[in-house]
């Protein structure tokens, strides 16, 4: 099974590189989680409710949905931070962070489990210094702007319906699902950034975040 | 391919058809309520919420989706349209936004062993589907549109079945596809069309307007609803229709592609769906809409218009104006008077019911469009300064700037004041020049004292 890669671009300033990362981030994360599952002795399951909430971009003008999971927020902008510390603020600069799905598959001893990803989600960022206000005010329309055409790709790309993981056992279910959130269940997935520096070498950062 | 589909199954996919077509409208309708909207996450199933998303329903969007729909489910050739619109006070509408669900039969299913029930499929691609719609509705020109409405226009929706009606959308609008979901008695497919020219005409001739886009001005289809002073309560108790799948029983599913899982069965709904048109392809004309108010377009709204009077500004009082003062130079007198004739925000345009002027701020300086004139083409830009958020304040930073763009004149500049100051000023002129005539010696050493 070959794991399904899609990439986008975006040129942002310094400043917006938060809320752009964010946005497309919770986007893809709100189509690949569900409600929690229950699971009941007479072999049946239940799914919990997945809730939205809308948030509008400062820097952007963009408003995005994300599911309604602080805990899930949390890691996602540590990642977000992280990036961002690493492109360093207000400099001109290229990166890449990546969000990949995947599940796990036991191994025998000694082996540990192996880490299968069937999608990933690459999104690379130009940072982009702007000289005065007006600048910015542009800035701010054509980025919300982009971020929409964005999501519609993310949107148009996830709804051909590809490959998911099936809908696994109680006994395997941490094996496709992060579930260590107590209200809503993604994908198991991981955070990756590349940072290119300003001599052309790349450095790859793991952010683990199951 | 219904040979195939035992009717407990297709009695699941009628029902799944009818409250996914009920949850696009809420999720549609409550996308352009002007607000953020914020539903929990809830680790335990309620039994009320459909396709595991908390979708809070709002009754009369329900209701009127109820009526259209009228018992029967979108079908073969019977799409649902679910049409936004946007209407200035000065009762001109244009369409914005217009989502289609379709169901056509062509194709598919399939991919999946059939082993596994087709249901269950379905349900959770119809899940995802109604995320994909929750993102979209966000990120197109009309969301943000919605967030500004209030004094100056409101968003209204329309739901109709038959041949979708773009033309109200004008030129240039964009199409996104949402998603598609396949099953075997037929293929959903939702798909957006999306207005992109947001020109804001500020003064059209005479019967302009109903050529704009028709559809609403016959206001006996539109629900008037609006949403924007009085929001209708929209954290009501979940839809109490039927229930939902949660019993889902642990089988885990054969096949290396498809995603599978098992839902059991909803309890019957209270409405019996109809049973989906197997008729040949073909959209049929047929336009089934709501009407919710027999109103008037412009009786959407009805609004209290008051005007915050600046510090240092006299009320005008009698009325004076620069034709009835025989001065000199009289042309060069300030022209307050007039403008606060004139002014919008001062003397309110008398509409029927709606008296919600179009503030300043609105207008722009857009491009002008090809085939008008550009000084009356305005281009809507919103103005929103960093850090400036919505729900924080009664008043954030860009309504505070947006209100106070136009500032009335202050009394010293209005012509009641300078009027007479001016008369006296220009009787006293020549003796003013004589005096400086004669002290022009002193004039010149300090000319040259600045040199």
């Amino acid at each position: 099974m070959n794991c399904r890669s899609e990439v986008l671009e975006v040129s942002v300033e310094g400043r917006q590189v938060d809320e752009a990362m964010l946005a497309l981030l919770h986007t893809i994360l709100l189509h690949r989680s569900t409600g929690k599952f229950h699971y009941k002795k007479e072999g049946t399951y239940s799914i919990g409710t997945v809730g939205t909430q809308d948030i509008d971009c400062d820097y952007i003008d963009f408003s995005f949905v994300r599911v309604s999971s602080d805990e899930l927020d949390r890691v996602i902008r540590k990642a977000v931070g992280e990036f961002k510390d690493a492109m360093g603020n207000g400099t001109d600069g290229m990166g890449q962070i990546s969000l990949e799905f995947y599940q796990k598959k036991k191994s025998r001893w000694p082996f540990s489990d192996e880490c299968i990803p069937w999608e990933v989600w690459s999104i690379k960022v130009n940072v982009v210094n702007l000289a005065n206000e007006q600048e910015r005010q542009i800035c701010r329309e054509k980025v919300g702007e982009k971020l929409g055409e964005k999501v519609i790709n993310i949107v148009e790309v996830i709804n051909q319906h590809e490959y998911l993981p099936k809908m696994p056992t109680q006994s395997e279910v941490d094996n496709v699902f992060d579930t260590s959130l107590k209200d809503v269940q993604p994908y198991l997935y991981k955070i990756t950034f590349q940072i290119t520096d300003t001599l052309g070498t790349s450095k790859t950062t793991w952010f683990c975040a199951y | 391919m219904d040979s195939d589909l035992s009717p407990q199954d297709k009695k699941d996919l009628d029902k799944f058809i009818k409250f996914f077509a009920l949850k696009t409208v809420q999720v549609i309708v409550q996308a352009r309520l002007g607000e953020k909207v914020c539903t929990r996450s809830l680790s335990s199933p309620t039994g009320s919420d459909w396709f595991n998303l908390a979708i809070k329903d709002i009754p009369e969007v329900t209701h009127e989706a109820k009526k259209a729909l009228s018992g029967q489910l979108p079908g073969i050739g019977r799409s649902m349209c679910v049409e936004i619109s946007l209407k200035t006070s000065e009762c001109f509408s244009f369409c914005s936004w217009t989502v289609t669900l379709n169901i056509s039969d062509y194709y598919f299913f399939c991919r999946c062993d059939k082993d596994i029930k087709v249901s269950y499929t379905v349900y959770n691609r119809l899940s995802l589907l109604l995320k994909s719609l929750l993102a979209i509705t966000r990120v197109t020109p009309a969301y943000k549109l919605s967030r500004k409405q209030g004094h100056d226009y409101v968003i209204l929706y329309r739901i109709y079945f038959g041949e979708v009606q773009l033309t109200g959308l004008g030129e240039g609008f964009q199409t996104v596809r949402v998603g598609v979901v396949g099953t075997p008695i037929g293929t959903i497919t939702l798909s957006c069309a999306y207005r992109t020219n947001l020109a804001f005409m500020s003064t059209r001739a005479p019967g302009e307007d109903e050529g704009a886009y028709n559809g609403v001005e016959d206001s006996q289809e539109v629900c008037t609803t609006s949403f924007s002073t009085s929001p209708p309560s929209q954290m009501g108790i979940p839809g109490k229709e039927g229930g939902v799948p949660q019993q889902v029983p642990v089988q885990p599913c054969h096949g290396a592609q498809a995603e599978h899982g098992r839902v059991s069965s909803c309890p019957p709904a209270d409405h019996v769906p109809a049973t989906p048109s197997s008729s040949g392809e073909g959209a049929e004309t047929l336009s089934r809409s709501i009407e919710v108010k027999g109103v008037s377009p412009c009786d959407v709204l009805e609004t209290t218009f008051t005007r915050k009077v600046g510090a240092f500004v006299n009320k005008p009082g009698t009325q004076v104006t620069t034709a009835s003062l025989d001065l000199p130079f009289a042309a060069f007198a300030p022209r307050a008077y007039d403008l606060e004739e004139n002014d919008p925000m001062v003397q309110p345009p008398e509409s029927p019911a709606t008296s919600s002027p179009l503030q300043g701020s609105l207008h722009s300086q857009g491009s002008g469009e090809s085939g008008g004139p550009a000084q009356d083409d305005f281009v809507m830009v919103d103005f929103k300064p960093a850090f400036s958020k919505d729900d924080l304040l009664p008043m954030d930073l860009g309504t505070f700037y947006r209100e106070f763009q136009n500032p009335p004149q202050l009394a010293s500049l209005t012509i009641d004041v300078s009027s007479q100051s001016m008369a006296e000023d220009l009787d006293s002129l020549p003796e003013k020049l004589a005096v400086y005539e004669k002290n022009i010696d002193e004039f010149d050493a300090f000319v040259d004292t600045l040199q």
